[in-house]
């Protein structure tokens, strides 16, 4: 189910919002509305300002320049109101290790004053299945309960948006379905979720998704719109040989990505007729192509490689995908 | 050696550290070289005159051109002179008997009487030992000659020494009361230090932050415990002192208490400043040190407070440690009551607010 209907409250609405570290600018005016009940990805390389701008949105770093709301309140101002209404999960795990499972949810339970304490907190373990864990050390718990923890943890004041910075890094094929079932259940619910990932299968799972790389937003909308907007067209190759005509390829005109997945070879290029041309040019009588659907993935490659055209250049003038 | 180059290496990113291995040997040469001196000079002393005489006026101004005395009271009454011994004002009290000079010319050996405050038995011993030979002097200059029994003028005056608050001179009683200082300094600068900055270390900080949790509930949060751990160290060591040391205990214990709190306090306000520069727990405590180190000397606990030169003793006086040692070794050996410990308490209790003052100031709400 996705939001889309205009009348549904935007929770985020920021516009030019900009952090500068030093010198070093590492979000660079950032503007972004986000719909009630929305599962908002949101990407982008290492390093990009991602987990920078969510620190912003829920009230840990003071923005150099920008305004706007979060939950309708003033991120320069209302900070405080901000952090009561929004649930934060850190990139690193960052409850006390030194104290066991329940100690740290009563912890935040009385941090954020929950009512009923005693009730929230064992309905909280017994949604996560730490039930029979609840008095082992938090320190001791494997990677992937540590992270039910803490998507426990700060969702036990019943917040309105969720922020998760990359909550699935290091976690296991099945308990990342189970987490994402959780947060499109909380979004059909009225929560909102920004999450950011770099897990391509988690991308897709989104409503929404956002691109940013060295500071900049990219691209944003939903996933249909990004490829289509992305120009890029690609094909598949099958055949011999293969690993050394991507090598080969990967230069030529018309020729902007090259990957082999399997025993497939990808070829993506935003100049379709240049493209088929080096294709048809190159091809041996054993090989087959045929048109494929652009994925996600290629288009943030793209998108990350123009990126760093530009910023090589220094023409940033030249961003091809300003939306 | 790729160990020996990755330590060189590290050593060069934490300049702290690099300035605690460089900084630590200048002080304690500049504290031990200059500061220190465990031959006190200058010792005040009032002086209750009995006489007025030339002779009496004549050990005054011996008294008063050595190197050990100070006559800050040239003429003090009875009381006047007890009243500043007590408040440690004065290190002693000459009292030179009515009739002295007269009794002096007679033979009738007159007998000179010395109060000395000797809580810290170390700070009075020199000069009290130099004392008979000045009074010779004073009075072998005046009417040495005229005296009856011209070789031998020490036997003209009898000199009855009490050392006042530890008759024994016992060592012990003025180390343990000061000890409860010392450790209090070192343990609560230490463990809030420690408390603050390991939340940053292991990231719990970020997350602290993002709770509507105020700074006033944090610093709160993290005191209060702390003080509660001062409080037991009071307790142990306050048995230890009376049942193990057999310290005499004088004063009010509600009253040292009371001041205790303050001085804690005021320990505590040390380590949340330090936690706000500190960047890892291992500066933290290298901080530490670096209070703790010119606290232990420069306060009086080890060496003589009056012995050390002045700017030393004006940058001991910013210490708490220095005021809370005289309250507290005050209340314990002198049984000295509020209006006699209020004037130390005072330095304890700005220490303390611009302590926390600075910790709040340095205290960041955003991870900026």
């Amino acid at each position: 189910m996705n939001p889309s209907s205009p009348n549904t409250p935007l929770v985020i609405d920021v516009k030019g919002v900009t952090k500068r570290f030093g010198k070093k600018t590492v979000v660079d005016h950032i503007d972004m509305s986000i719909q009630q009940g929305t599962v908002f990805g949101f990407l982008g390389p290492n390093g990009s300002g991602k987990t920078t701008f969510i620190r912003m949105l829920c009230g840990l770093l003071e923005p150099n320049e920008g305004s706007g709301t979060c939950l309708g309140y003033d991120i320069l101002k209302e900070r405080r109101m901000i952090k009561q209404h929004v649930g934060y999960m850190t990139q690193r795990f960052s409850y006390y290790e030194d104290l066991t499972v329940r100690e740290n949810l009563d912890f935040v339970a009385r941090v954020y004053g929950v009512p009923d304490r005693k009730i929230a907190v064992d309905q909280s373990l017994q949604s996560i299945g730490l039930r029979g864990r609840e008095n082992q050390l938090a320190g001791t718990l494997s990677g992937g309960w540590k992270q039910r923890l803490a998507l426990a943890a700060c969702m036990l004041h019943k917040p309105r948006l969720l922020l998760l910075d990359e909550p699935t890094a290091g976690v296991d094929p099945k308990a990342r379905r189970e987490f994402w079932d959780e947060i499109h259940a909380l979004a059909r619910a009225g929560m909102t979720i920004l999450v950011t990932t770099h897990y391509m299968d988690e991308a897709e799972r989104c409503h929404q998704l956002a691109y940013i790389a060295y500071g900049k937003l990219l691209a944003q909308g939903q996933k249909d719109f990004l490829i289509q907007n992305s120009g890029l067209h690609t094909f598949r190759i099958t055949g011999p040989d293969l690993p050394q005509w991507a090598n080969d390829l990967r230069d030529k005109t018309g020729v902007d990505q090259a990957v082999m997945f399997g025993s497939s070879l990808h070829l993506s290029g935003i100049d379709r007729e240049k493209l088929e041309a080096t294709i048809l040019k190159h091809m041996k009588g054993t090989h087959q192509w045929e048109p494929k659907a652009t994925s996600l993935e290629e288009v943030f490659i793209q998108l990350m490689s123009q990126s760093e055209d530009n910023f090589s250049t220094g023409s940033e003038a030249q961003n091809s995908h300003p939306e | 050696m790729a160990v020996i180059l990755k330590e060189f290496t590290q050593m060069k990113r934490d300049r702290l550290t690099f300035a605690m291995l460089a900084g630590i040997p200048v002080v304690q040469l500049i504290l031990f070289g200059f500061a220190i001196n465990s031959d006190p000079k200058h010792l005040p002393t009032a002086v209750v005159n009995g006489d007025h005489g030339p002779v009496s006026r004549a050990i005054i101004a011996t008294l008063q051109t050595s190197a050990y005395y100070t006559i800050s009271m040239p003429d003090a009454s009875e009381a006047a002179a007890k009243e500043a011994l007590r408040k440690g004002s004065v290190q002693f009290a000459v009292h030179i008997p009515p009739q002295f000079e007269h009794d002096l010319v007679k033979g009738l050996r007159p007998v000179v009487f010395v109060n000395a405050d000797a809580t810290d038995p170390s700070a009075a011993s020199n000069a009290l030992a130099h004392l008979p030979t000045l009074i010779d002097r004073a009075i072998a200059s005046t009417i040495g000659r005229t005296l009856p029994q011209t070789n031998h003028p020490q036997a003209s005056v009898e000199l009855r020494i009490h050392s006042a608050f530890n008759p024994e001179m016992d060592s012990t009683f003025n180390i343990v009361p000061g000890l409860m200082g010392v450790i209090l300094t070192m343990t609560l600068v230490m463990i809030t230090a420690l408390a603050m900055t390991r939340e940053r270390e292991r990231g719990t900080m970020e997350n602290l932050l993002s709770t509507p949790v105020r700074p006033f509930e944090v610093l709160t949060g993290k005191i209060v415990p702390y003080v509660l751990v001062g409080y037991i160290q009071v307790g142990l060591i306050l048995t230890a002192a009376h049942w193990v040391f057999d310290v005499p205990f004088l004063g009010s214990p509600w009253l040292l208490l009371a001041c205790t709190m303050v001085f804690i306090l005021a320990n505590l306000g040390v380590g949340i400043t330090f936690s706000t520069f500190a960047r890892n727990q291992l500066q933290a405590v290298q901080m530490t040190f670096f209070f703790f180190l010119p606290s232990l000397l420069l306060s009086g606990f080890m060496f003589p407070f009056r012995g050390m030169p002045e700017w030393a003793q004006a940058l001991g006086s910013v210490l708490p440690l220095t005021h809370y040692l005289r309250v507290i070794r005050g209340i314990i050996l002198k049984g000295n009551t509020w209006p006699d410990v209020a004037p130390e308490m005072i330095p304890i209790a700005v220490f303390l607010s611009m302590s926390l003052m600075l910790g709040l100031l340095r205290y960041r709400q955003t991870l900026d």
